[in-house]
């Protein structure tokens, strides 16, 4: 019936198993990953040292002395507690996100409802070339250059602080803030805008009365995504946090993060080591943690396309 | 005058739905060999959604059920041994919004050529200037043909749409409302080229315009809601209907 | 509250936002002018085309360079494939709305989530210790060939990481193709697979190349994935087999800025090699914004 060259075919098997491939990867991360980091759940040997309450509860440091959580995995005797590094995360997190939030969803208004179309023209990609900065240009700058600043300005006991590391971090951050929220309100119909106008109300109560409300989901969507980034963000925190794993929730102190400890200890394990296979833990946290945010993410942009167009 | 009396397409019982909607509700009827055939009727009476049954275009709409037989040199093209490809490249069509890729007006005509490497016209310069000659543009581009196709005016796109139909030696051409947004002397140039195409083959033509379709065809099919309500001899349609249906359509009186 | 009132606030919060606005716009300016006012006396020709010496104090980022460019075309070579005929099955070959369809969409959109250091793990596990290790297994009697760090793992490694980037501008491009053109070449007897060959990829060379383009940069820029699959602190020699580790710009400067013996006198040689991956990343992304933005025009217009 098909006098089709052999090739065309071939090419159409090409591309039928390449849509796979996405799907593929996806499983594939979590397997391998997971793999390596199955031991520290099934392996006696690897449970001894790092088994979960060695990882999530206080352990002492010393036969006697009080537990403490502390992540000294290259000590006599390796602790692996993970909590130091949780709350280093989740710390610089929210520093970044204090910045980075207000900043890149002012600016996303400022762009959709304010601005002259030509400023926006030129806004929005300047903005834009923020995400093309590498995050090792970022944490460099944190480390060399603002970190003095910082220390100064705030008098704080240390160079290498969470604030310094969160707001490089929240130049990462912005970028995908900033697009998401402002694709959710330029995708407000224009209806929504001129019905709120002719009732006499201002520019600024309409964008806060109107067009915030209905774009809701992608905003929540936009700061959720913005979350999942800060989290896994790896070189800005690596270089700019002074990589101590304290347990402190002071904003001046040094930290360090789940995805730092990776990058700065997996080059020097011993393959197969209980370290090994905790930073692989790590990972398939991390994995997980950001899989959830984006599915999260994702869920609210659905629903925001849902609400816009049910409502047109 | 020789009297055509061959059938190139032979429809039966053909019916055509879309979910509950019915667009066809059983069409019998036969295309002859050279003649021009139109199918009129007002929008929603099924033209469109014919004509491209006759290709298997509709294959590329999910949804459709389609009912009834329609063969084409004696082979029903819904069997499923019957190569959509192969029935498309007998089957040319023309649409009603003048649709030339964005290439140069030679690799416009090119591309059925080059879609069928098996076969390669020995001599494509001259199938193109005989092509262009039967759509009566030749005069017009033959000494641009690697322009821009999109920077021919809307009705010469037009007839470099028919040209690059003609390309493969149809033996069946199918029209879609092809002069809809044309000027009138594009329009007349390609009317006059279906004149001269109908020697070698036969065309189908689907026209809003009843008087292009008293004009320029042999017989008339008048459509209506999806069903066939008439079709005649175009001489007898327009003068003595049968059905009053038809009358008060191409009298103008609604549609 | 009077009109006045409601009207002064309204400007107020309005100026916050373009506070805001001008906050990014600086910090970026701020960024760039910085990094260039330091790095600029130190690009030289001489630069860009030696080796650094002397404890990586002096000389010049080549073999980065070199490891940089090797590194991302090899990523390029299997991403774009890869990423194009994922597009075009969603597009052009899929029922639009099929489960399965949908559940490649959202893997393409969580792998763009999942955080580089993850990439990195998945690239050591998956690529060195389970491919690297099986072919040397199966090939090489065990000897240590391919399971080690490698350019290879490391292109393929990236390759996955800035595949949702071609994906999605791919597919954009391809949504772009009006629905007619595609009717026009089965019309004329196209098979599927040469009206997409014929028709619309031609015209989707815009969103192919915007993708290629980020993901090039994306490529040039993340560290974090070939930390454990082939980047190297020093290399003596340049790579020129798949399976050697490589020197690379933005490692470069992550080891120079942690572990130089002497940061001040490496310094000048850090802004100047920041300064020239800051001009390749930014040079990539502007040309993909200007692409883009043709293509955005083309579509307003084709609608």
């Amino acid at each position: 019936m098909s006098r089709r060259p052999a090739s065309e075919r071939l090419i159409e098997t090409f591309i039928r198993l390449s849509a796979g491939v996405a799907i593929a990867a996806l499983v594939m991360i979590f397997i391998f990953i997971g793999k390596e980091a199955l031991p520290v759940l099934t392996s006696p040997k690897v449970r001894e040292e790092a088994g979960l309450s060695k990882l999530f509860l206080p352990q002492p440091p010393a036969a006697g002395k009080p537990a403490r959580f502390s992540w000294q995995p290259v000590s006599k005797v390796p602790k692996y507690s993970l909590l130091p590094l949780f709350v280093g995360t989740i710390k610089v997190t929210l520093v970044s996100l204090l910045f980075a939030l207000p900043l890149a969803l002012g600016a996303a208004l400022f762009t959709s409802e304010f601005a002259a179309a030509w400023l926006k023209e030129i806004v929005k990609p300047v903005i834009e070339l923020l995400a093309a900065i590498p995050s090792v240009v970022l944490g460099f700058l944190a480390l060399i250059v603002t970190a003095s600043y910082v220390q100064n300005v705030f008098g704080l006991d240390f160079r290498l602080n969470t604030l310094n590391a969160g707001m490089a971090l929240a130049l990462a951050v912005i970028p995908v803030v900033y697009t998401v929220a402002e694709d959710a309100l330029s995708s407000v119909p224009n209806s929504f805008r001129e019905g709120s106008i002719a009732l006499g109300a201002t520019s600024w109560q309409t964008a806060w009365r109107v067009v915030l409300p209905a774009a809701f989901p992608g905003i929540f969507a936009a700061c959720v995504l913005g979350f999942g980034r800060a989290i896994g963000e790896t070189m800005i925190v690596l270089m700019a946090s002074g990589n101590a794993a304290v347990l402190s929730w002071n904003a001046g102190h040094p930290f360090r993060s789940l995805s730092a400890t990776v990058a700065a200890e997996l080059g020097e394990v011993v393959k197969g080591s209980p370290h090994y296979h905790v930073l692989f833990f790590i990972g398939v946290m991390l994995f997980i943690f950001t899989f959830l945010t984006n599915f999260a993410g994702q869920m609210f942009v659905t629903r925001l396309k849902e609400k816009l167009t049910g409502a047109r | 005058m020789p009297v055509p009396t061959e059938d190139v397409f032979r429809i039966e019982d053909l019916r055509i739905r879309a979910g509950k909607k019915e667009l066809l509700k059983g069409i019998s009827l036969s295309l002859r060999r050279n003649e021009i055939l139109s199918a009129i009727g007002p929008s929603g009476s099924g033209k469109t959604t014919f004509l491209r049954c006759l290709n298997r275009l509709t294959d590329l709409e999910e949804g459709l059920t389609i009912e009834g037989r329609v063969l084409f040199k004696g082979k029903n093209i819904f069997d499923p041994e019957t190569d959509a490809i192969e029935l498309r490249r007998k089957v040319g069509m023309v649409f009603a919004v003048p649709m030339p890729l964005p290439m140069s007006i030679r690799d416009n005509l090119m591309l059925p050529l080059r879609l069928q490497s098996n076969s390669l016209e020995e001599d494509a310069d001259g199938r193109i200037e005989t092509c262009l000659r039967a759509a009566f543009l030749w005069d017009e581009v033959k000494d641009r043909l690697s322009l821009a196709a999109t920077s021919l005016s809307g009705g010469q796109q037009q007839r470099l749409c028919l040209a690059r139909s003609l390309m493969v030696r149809p033996d069946v051409l199918l029209l879609d409302e092809p002069c809809s947004g044309l000027d009138p002397i594009s329009t007349a140039k390609i009317e006059e080229a279906l004149q001269g195409l109908k020697k070698v083959m036969s065309v189908v033509l689907v026209t809003n315009n009843v008087k292009q379709a008293s004009r320029t065809s042999d017989r008339t099919a008048f459509l209506l809601m999806g069903e066939l309500v008439e079709l005649g001899e175009t001489g007898q349609i327009f003068t003595n209907p049968r059905d009053s249906r038809t009358g008060d359509y191409v009298s103008g009186r609604f549609g | 509250m009077n009109r006045r009132w409601i009207d002064l606030i309204s400007r107020a919060f309005t100026a916050l936002t373009g506070l805001a606005c001008a906050t990014l716009v600086l910090a970026v300016a701020m960024i760039l002018g910085h990094v260039a006012y330091h790095g600029w006396a130190g690009l030289s020709w001489k630069f860009l085309t030696t080796a650094p010496r002397n404890g990586m104090t002096e000389g010049g980022i080549f073999p980065a360079i070199f490891g940089t460019v090797f590194l991302v075309v090899l990523m390029t070579v299997a991403v774009v494939p890869l990423g194009v005929s994922t597009a075009i099955y969603l597009r052009e070959y899929a029922h639009a709305d099929s489960r399965w369809v949908q559940a490649v969409r959202m893997a393409i959109q969580n792998l763009a989530g999942v955080p580089a250091i993850v990439f990195g793990l998945f690239g050591l596990g998956f690529f060195i210790e389970f491919v690297g290790k099986g072919i040397d297994a199966a090939f090489f009697g065990g000897k240590l060939y391919f399971g080690q760090p490698a350019i290879l793992w490391a292109a393929l490694t990236l390759a996955l990481l800035t595949l949702p980037t071609v994906v999605v501008s791919t597919e954009e491009a391809l949504r772009v193709v009006p629905r007619g053109h595609r009717e026009v070449a089965y019309s004329l007897g196209a098979t599927r697979w040469q009206m997409v060959r014929r028709v619309v990829l031609p015209q989707a060379v815009d969103g192919i190349l915007t993708g290629t383009i980020l993901a090039v940069s994306r490529g040039v820029g993340e560290v974090a994935p070939i930390l454990f699959t082939g980047a190297a602190f020093y290399l003596p020699f340049l790579p020129t087999r798949l399976n050697q580790q490589f020197m690379v710009m933005n490692y470069h400067v992550y080891v120079l800025a942690t572990q130089s013996p002497d940061i001040d006198a490496t310094l000048p040689l850090l802004y100047s090699t920041v300064l020239v991956l800051l001009l390749l990343t930014l040079t990539l992304n502007s040309a993909a914004i200007v692409i883009r933005s043709r293509l955005r025009r083309r579509m307003k217009g084709s609608k």
